[in-house]
């Protein structure tokens, strides 16, 4: 009596119909993976995305003019441009605006050119001095000494209505947007 | 009796379901070398008990932390100070957290100079090797939701490091920070890593590491000139468990149960004794007087930074964790055979030795940082008395001068001050009075430059005063040439006007 084996024998020459079937199987949930794979990337890289161009960089009123005396140095904050709710304090920016005369400034970002620490700005001195890693800097932002490769991050700025603006927006690394804008201005005086 | 019976009815019934019970028995009984039931085995184990004492205080954690930029640093607080034993589970965490990047780092020390990571556990060594990276992302990560002064101006500083990277950089940047700044989007994903992401690998590869120790079988003890070759090495190992080999259970379980109780304890001793890390201010970018520093694992890194020259400082940066980690990827594979014991190992025990010396060397000096300048000295630290002792009135202004200029913020006097530059106790023997002068107005030698900031008037006076800087009985440096010169120009009738400077009346 002769009966059904029960697991059929792979056949070399032919696919069977239960291989071709998983083979399908697997194809479908490559399709599958790669559609869901488009809208999960480009979640992940949304913040890359977004900042394309000067993105992120928009102009900020900073103050009065008036505000800030000619020949002094003055610290000043921002709310930065694009907000979360769940930001909180850190919403906020500091920058050290520099009044040369009349309507001749100089903004820098607070952010040592080395690693970001935030630079204190002595009037008597006229230095820029970093509590991290000793960077300092004159009162132009150049680089004076420490381990600085560069002066400090300068924001562009313009006076409409007699409101100072910068046009900032993004944590100021040595990559980043914000520091092509004015890259090259200030040669380095060691 | 009843109830015995009644019990193992119970587990019975289970076991006929589970069938767990004669694998667990087989993996507790299997049989170690005799020499393996020792304390310096027990270091593999203990990270083990410390990562579980993490998740189970980190879940307490998150009962009541707010992953928010808005709101992480008050429930902090709020755990601190307002939570019955919260600020006792925090204060469990932060030292487990040390604890286990110190254990782990003793465990990798120890199974390096044993040679276990020789055929045939390379990949046990290898998956070891992610285990530490892990860990490491762990203590960063979880610095970084202690969202206070530190761990925001951490970011940027880990944010400036990634900026480095050619052509991705700024997008890694972004990819990092969530954003274009530091902000709540960034606490977001680091708690997203710290919570999920990396715990999860961790448990995955803790899982597979155990695993492989116990396929492999434990790393017998080494004993010099006992060689590991490829072609006999586990059937040596075989004879070795087999002919003189104990049950890991309980030979040499008790003393990881011992070491497990005591590291509990010590944990939580520390946490009693210490109590909690920070956190530190309120993360207010606009508050800039701060200093910020990692925590203790990482200062060598803070130390490192200040010290390479700035040239080094981005290929160091971006390659040496490269070749580091492959190094310790491709150890295994370099040296896979050969002698275990640390006995006939000089170059890996010295290499252990200059890493150890070095990371202590840098971590120490991270502790007083005196490559940066003290923001307060200026104000804060007064010219020693003996210094302005029957000075005249010049060297007085000078001495205000120096003050008020914030030289003290990297110069030293009577060791109080900063130690950026040289302390300034007797720089009248090291430099003349022409030098002196050069050396203020134009800088140099890591010096900035003061001639735009100083009037001529105000030069006179400190360069008086710190011409009066020199030990007793010790003369101040003079220029040889320069009385000859002087007394040239009298015989030649021409008025000496010497070094003085425009505007000053000798």
């Amino acid at each position: 009596m002769a009966t059904k084996p029960a697991l059929a024998p792979p056949t070399d020459a032919a696919i069977s119909r239960r291989g071709f079937l998983m083979k399908l199987g697997i194809l479908l949930n490559a399709v599958a993976a790669s559609l869901v794979a488009v809208p999960v990337v480009g979640f992940l890289l949304s913040s890359i995305t977004r900042g394309r161009g000067n993105g992120y960089l928009s102009w900020v009123p900073l103050g009065k003019v008036s505000e800030f005396p000619e020949g002094e140095t003055r610290l000043a904050t921002f709310q930065n441009p694009y907000v979360m709710p769940t930001d909180g304090k850190t919403a906020e920016t500091a920058c050290w605006v520099r009044r040369i005369a009349g309507e001749q400034f100089q903004v820098f970002a607070v952010n040592c050119a080395h690693l970001g620490c935030p630079v204190r700005w002595f009037p008597q001195s006229a230095l820029f001095m970093c509590p991290c890693h000793g960077g300092a800097y004159y009162q132009d932002g150049s680089r004076a000494s420490g381990p600085p490769e560069r002066g400090l991050f300068e924001y562009p700025y313009k006076i409409e209505n007699g409101l100072i603006t910068i046009q900032a927006g993004e944590l100021p690394t040595p990559g980043a947007a914000i520091a092509e804008l004015t890259a090259g201005k200030k040669p380095c005086i060691s | 009796m009843h109830i015995m019976s009644s019990l193992a009815k119970i587990g019975t019934w289970f076991d006929r379901r589970l069938q767990l019970a004669a694998p667990i028995r087989e993996a507790a009984e299997h049989p170690i070398p005799r020499n393996t039931s020792s304390w310096w085995y027990v270091f593999g184990s203990a990270a083990l008990t410390v990562f579980i004492l993490q998740i189970v205080t980190g879940i307490l954690l998150a009962l009541v932390y707010v992953p928010s930029g808005a709101e992480a640093w008050s429930s902090l607080q709020a755990l601190n100070h307002d939570i019955t034993l919260g600020w006792f589970i925090r204060a469990m965490h932060g030292w487990g957290s040390n604890f286990m990047v110190a254990i782990v780092l003793i465990h990798m020390v120890q199974v390096f100079l044993f040679g276990a990571y020789k055929f045939p556990r390379e990949l046990t060594w290898i998956i070891g090797v992610f285990l530490l990276l892990m860990t490491l992302g762990m203590a960063f990560s979880g610095q970084v939701l202690r969202f206070d002064q530190d761990a925001y101006w951490g970011l940027g500083i880990g944010a400036s490091i990634a900026s480095r990277v050619p052509i991705l950089g700024p997008s890694i940047v972004k990819l990092m920070l969530g954003g274009p700044i530091i902000a709540g989007a960034t606490l977001s994903r680091f708690f997203a890593l710290h919570v999920f992401v990396i715990p999860g690998l961790l448990i995955g590869f803790v899982g597979l590491h155990v695993l492989m120790v116990l396929k492999l079988g434990i790393n017998e003890w080494p004993m010099p000139g006992r060689i590991v070759k490829r072609a006999t090495y586990v059937s040596e190992y075989h004879e070795l468990t087999q002919k003189d080999g104990v049950p890991f259970f309980s030979y040499g379980a008790w003393k990881d149960m011992f070491f497990a109780a005591f590291i509990i304890l010590a944990v939580a001793a520390c946490a009693l004794y210490f109590g909690t890390f920070g956190p530190s201010g309120r993360p207010d970018p606009t508050i800039i007087q701060t200093v910020p520093k990692p925590d203790y694992f990482f200062l060598w890194l803070y130390a490192l930074l200040s010290l390479l020259p700035p040239s080094l400082e981005t290929p160091v940066l971006l390659i040496g964790p490269v070749l580091a980690i492959a190094g310790l990827l491709l150890l295994p594979f370099l040296s896979g055979e050969g002698e275990k014991s640390w006995k006939r190992r000089p170059i890996a025990v010295l290499t252990v030795l200059l890493i150890a010396i070095t990371l202590g060397t840098f971590t120490h000096l991270a502790g007083y940082t005196p490559w940066s300048p003290h923001m307060n000295a200026w104000s804060g630290d007064p010219v020693p008395h003996r210094y302005i002792h029957d000075s005249t009135a010049l060297e007085r202004q000078g001495a205000l001068v120096f003050q008020v200029k914030q030289c003290r913020n990297c110069h030293s006097l009577g060791e109080s001050g900063g130690q950026r530059g040289p302390a300034l106790d007797s720089v009248a023997v090291r430099l003349t009075q022409d030098q002196l002068i050069r050396q203020v107005i134009q800088g140099g030698g890591n010096m900035p430059a003061y001639g735009k900031n100083l009037s001529p008037a105000e030069t006179t006076a400190m360069v008086a005063f710190l011409e009066t800087l020199h030990p007793n009985g010790e003369p101040p440096a003079r220029d040889a040439s320069r009385d000859l010169a002087l007394s040239d120009e009298n015989q030649s009738g021409v008025k000496p006007h010497g070094v003085r400077l425009p505007g000053v009346k000798p």
